[in-house]
C-alpha cells in the first residue's frame, strides 16, 4: 500500500508528498549519532563513546579531545578559570591561499566556538593549582600561531610568577603557515619562557595526545620535566610526507607513534586516558616547585609580624620570646644558677631574687 | 635615418621593447620575483659558511662531534679570529659538488649537528666569546634515524640554550632559512641576512602541497609567506639586509664576505658594550613580542550552531537526508589526519 499513487489520485496535491520513512537504509548512519572506529570498524554509539572518554571499547583506540573534554578529564571539576579568553590572531602577512586567512579563522570559530586553537588558564589538579594550557586539534588542525604562543607563554609565565605547576596538553599539526616566520617566532618565544620556568624550578608536565607533529613537538611539547603520552598518538617532527618526499625511504611500522618515541627514550609514560589524571596527581606529589631562597622577606619577617600568635603561642614563647628575654637575664643566670636551670619555672623564679643581690642594673626591669 | 626608411629601426626597436616589456614584467611580477629570490637562495655555488669564514676570519679551527652520538658533517663548528675578535662559529654547510653533499647530507643536520652546536656554543658562554651563526638549511633531516634520535627534541633544546646563552650572539642568515632546522641557530642578539636569503616557516613546495594541493604552486606560496629577507625585515624577524655583489653572492665569494665581516663586526663591537644581563633579558624581550593578535572582549563566540528541535524534527522528516549518506563515516570529516608537513 504505497501512501504516494493514491494522493495523486485524490489530486489535492500536484506536488508529489513524501511521507516519511523511519526505517533508515541498512549502509547509511547518522554521523551524529554513530562512529565508526578507524582502527577497528566497530560501530560506536556517540553517546556510550563520550561516557568511556571517547576510547574505543574494544580495541582501545582514542579519540581526539576537544578541550573542553581534555579539561574536564584533567582537571577537578568545575574549578578551570580561563585566562586571556578574548586573544584572537590578526593576518601579519595578508594571507590568502584559496580562501582569505581572516575567513578561515572565522570558519574555524563558528565550527569549534573557540577563539583560536588553545585554551590557558588555572584549576586544581586534586586540590592543587595548576596553570594549564590546552590545544584543541579541531580549530585549523590545532596549528601554533601568534594566540596559541601567547597563550602558551603567559600560562608558563603565570606558573613562574605564582610557582605552581604548568601543564600543557598538546595536539597540533605543528606552526601555522598562514602566519608565515612569526608562527615559526613562537617556537622562540614558548621555548624562552619555559628556560625561566625550569632555571626556577617550577615543574612542567607536558601531555602529548594525538597528533603533536611538527614545530609544536619541536619546542614546548618536547620539553617537559615529565613528558605523557596517551597510546599510539602520532608524535613526531617531520610528517610522513616530508620524510617519503624528501628522502625516498621506507618508513618503518609504528613509526612516529607513542611507543616508538617510548622506546626511543623522548617519553617517560604512556598512559591509557581513563589513567591519565591519576597519573598527573601522582606525578604532582613528587614536582612540587622548588621553594624561592627569598632572603629579604625572612629578615623582614619577625619584624612584620607581631609576637603574639594565637595557636603556637607555646612555641612562640621557646623560640622567640625567650631568646630575646634571656639576653637581658643571661647575666643573672650565669652568676646563680647556671645553664641548665631556665626550662624549669622554679630557678627562673628563685634567679631574679638571687641576681637582685648582684646586678642592680638588671633588677629593675624585672621588678 | 637609412635605417629608418628602410624600417630596419622600426622593426629593431619594437623587438627591443617588446624584450625590455618582458624583461620589466617579469622583474615587476611579485611572484617572479619572490621566486627568482627562492632560486638563489638555493644556488649551488652560494658561498657556504666555510667559505665565508675562510675569507673573513684570519684563523679558523673546525671543532668536532657532539660527544653523545657522532660528527654531523651538516653542522660546522668552530673557533674563529674576526677582524681581531675571537669568536665561535657555528652554522649548517651545504656540499658543492655531489660527492660532499652525500657527505655534508645536503646541509641538513641530524640531532647530533644540532648537539654539536649547543656543546660549542655552552663553551662559548664558559670562556665569554661571542657567537656567529650562519643560517643556510632547507631544513633538519626529516628521516627515521632523526626521529629516533630526537631531531625535534634537539632543536627544542638548541632554542632554548641560545635564548639563554650569557653572550653575544650575531646570526647571518646566508640562504635558506628553513624552518625549526634554521631556527635552532638563530637564536640571536641581532639577526642579519643577505639579500637574497629566505626566511620560511615551512618550504614553499610543502606551503603549496599542503594549502593548494600542489608543489607546482609553490612561487604563489612563496610570496603568500613573504619569505625574502627585505619582506621578513619589515616583519621585524630580520634586523639587518646586506646587499649582494654583482647577480647575487655566488659570483663573488670574496666581496659577499667583506660586506658581511663589516657588519659583523660593527654588531659584534656594539654588544660588547652592552651588559650581559641587560643582553639577555633584550633577546627574550625580542623574541616574547612576536606575533600579531588583539584582544577582544573575552565572551565567548557564539556556541557551534546545534539544530534546534523544529530541524531535527525537520530533518528526521525528510527521508532524503539518511539516504544521501553513502557510507558509513569514519570519524569526523574535519578531523582529517594533520597536515603535519607543518613544522
Amino acid at each position: 500500500m504505497p501512501p504516494v499513487p493514491r494522493t495523486r489520485l485524490e489530486g489535492w496535491s500536484d506536488v508529489p508528498i513524501k511521507l516519511p520513512s523511519f526505517r533508515p537504509r541498512r549502509d547509511a548512519y547518522p554521523p551524529d549519532l554513530w562512529t565508526k572506529c578507524p582502527s577497528c570498524g566497530e560501530m560506536l554509539f556517540n553517546k556510550q563513546l563520550d561516557k568511556v572518554l571517547r576510547v574505543c571499547p574494544s580495541c582501545g583506540h582514542h579519540f581526539r579531545l576537544s578541550a573542553a573534554a581534555r579539561l574536564d578529564l584533567v582537571l577537578d571539576h568545575g574549578s578551570f578559570a580561563e585566562r586571556d579568553g578574548g586573544l584572537e590572531s590578526e593576518d601579519p602577512l595578508g594571507f590568502v591561499d584559496q580562501k582569505g586567512y581572516p575567513d578561515r579563522i572565522a570558519a574555524a570559530q563558528l565550527a569549534t566556538g573557540m577563539r583560536d586553537a588553545a585554551v590557558w588558564g588555572t584549576g586544581l589538579v586534586d586540590g592543587r593549582p595548576v596553570a594549564i594550557c590546552v590545544m584543541d586539534f579541531g580549530f585549523m588542525g590545532g596549528s601554533m600561531g601568534a594566540v596559541v604562543g601567547e597563550k602558551v607563554t603567559r600560562a608558563t609565565e603565570h606558573a613562574l610568577a605564582e610557582r605552581i605547576p604548568l601543564i600543557v596538553v598538546s595536539a597540533s599539526g605543528g606552526a601555522r603557515m598562514q602566519e608565515g616566520t612569526l608562527s615559526l617566532m613562537q617556537l622562540a618565544k614558548t621555548v624562552s619562557a619555559l628556560e625561566r620556568l625550569r632555571a626556577a624550578g617550577v615543574p612542567f608536565v607536558s601531555i602529548l595526545t594525538d597528533p603533536t607533529t611538527g614545530g609544536v613537538f619541536a619546542s614546548y611539547a618536547v620539553l617537559g620535566d615529565v613528558n605523557i603520552a596517551e597510546p599510539n598518538a602520532l608524535i613526531g617532527f617531520a610528517g610522513a610526507r616530508v620524510s617519503a618526499g624528501t628522502i625516498a625511504q621506507e618508513l618503518p611500522p609504528g613509526f612516529q607513534r607513542s611507543e616508538f618515541l617510548y622506546e626511543h627514550g623522548f617519553l617517560d609514560l604512556v598512559v591509557h586516558r581513563s589513567a591519565l589524571r591519576d597519573e598527573v596527581v601522582g606525578l604532582l606529589r613528587y614536582l612540587v616547585a622548588r621553594p624561592q631562597p627569598v632572603v629579604e622577606v625572612i629578615e623582614g619577617e619577625p619584624l612584620a609580624l607581631p609576637n603574639f600568635r594565637p595557636f603556637s603561642f607555646l612555641t612562640n614563647l621557646a623560640e622567640r620570646v625567650l631568646p630575646p628575654e634571656s639576653a637581658p637575664a643571661a647575666p643573672p643566670n650565669g652568676n646563680g644558677a647556671g645553664p641548665g636551670t631556665p626550662p624549669t619555672p622554679t630557678p627562673s623564679t628563685s634567679g631574679p631574687r638571687e641576681s637582685s643581690t648582684s646586678p642592680p642594673a638588671e633588677e629593675a626591669p624585672r621588678g | 635615418m637609412v635605417d629608418r626608411i628602410l624600417g630596419r629601426g622600426r622593426d629593431a626597436t619594437a623587438e627591443a621593447a617588446e624584450a625590455a616589456d618582458a624583461v620589466t614584467a617579469a622583474l615587476t611580477d611579485p611572484k617572479q620575483i619572490t621566486w627568482a629570490r627562492v632560486q638563489l637562495a638555493r644556488n649551488l655555488r652560494r658561498p657556504r659558511i666555510l667559505d665565508l669564514v675562510g675569507a673573513m676570519a684570519e684563523e679558523f679551527v673546525e671543532l668536532h662531534g657532539d660527544r653523545l652520538f657522532g660528527d654531523d658533517e651538516a653542522v660546522v663548528t668552530g673557533l674563529a679570529r674576526i677582524g681581531d675578535r675571537r669568536v665561535v662559529v657555528v652554522g649548517q654547510q651545504k656540499g658543492a659538488d655531489t660527492e660532499e653533499n652525500i657527505r655534508r647530507n645536503f646541509g641538513m643536520p641530524h640531532p647530533e649537528g644540532y648537539r654539536k652546536a649547543m656543546r660549542i656554543m655552552e663553551l662559548a658562554e664558559r670562556f665569554g666569546l661571542p657567537i656567529v651563526t650562519f643560517v643556510d638549511v632547507p631544513g633538519a633531516h626529516p628521516g627515521p634515524e632523526s626521529e629516533e634520535r630526537g631531531i625535534a627534541e634537539a632543536i627544542a633544546r638548541s632554542i632554548g640554550l641560545m635564548s639563554r646563552l650569557r653572550t653575544p650572539i650575531v646570526v647571518v642568515i646566508t640562504g635558506e632559512g628553513g624552518s625549526g632546522g634554521a631556527l635552532a641557530i638563530a637564536v640571536g642578539d641581532v639577526v642579519v641576512a643577505l639579500e637574497n636569503a629566505v626566511y620560511s616557516v615551512i618550504s614553499p613546495e610543502g606551503c603549496a602541497s599542503i594549502l593548494w594541493r600542489t608543489s607546482d604552486e609553490a612561487p604563489t606560496a612563496a610570496l603568500a609567506m613573504r619569505m625574502t629577507a627585505p619582506e621578513q625585515q619589515a616583519l621585524g624577524v630580520i634586523d639587518i639586509v646586506v646587499p649582494e655583489p654583482g647577480a647575487g653572492a655566488h659570483t663573488d665569494h670574496a666581496e659577499t664576505a667583506r660586506r658581511l665581516k663589516a657588519v659583523i663586526v660593527e654588531q659584534l663591537d656594539a654588544l660588547a658594550r652592552v651588559s650581559l644581563d641587560d643582553l639577555v633579558e633584550a633577546r627574550y624581550r625580542r623574541f616574547r613580542g612576536f606575533g600579531a593578535f588583539r584582544e577582544v572582549d573575552a565572551t565567548p563566540p557564539p556556541p557551534p550552531e546545534r539544530p534546534g528541535l523544529a530541524d531535527r524534527l525537520r530533518n528526521l522528516l525528510d527521508p532524503g537526508r539518511w539516504s544521501g549518506i553513502s557510507s558509513i563515516p569514519a570519524g569526523r570529516a574535519d578531523r582529517e589526519p594533520p597536515a603535519r608537513d607543518e613544522v
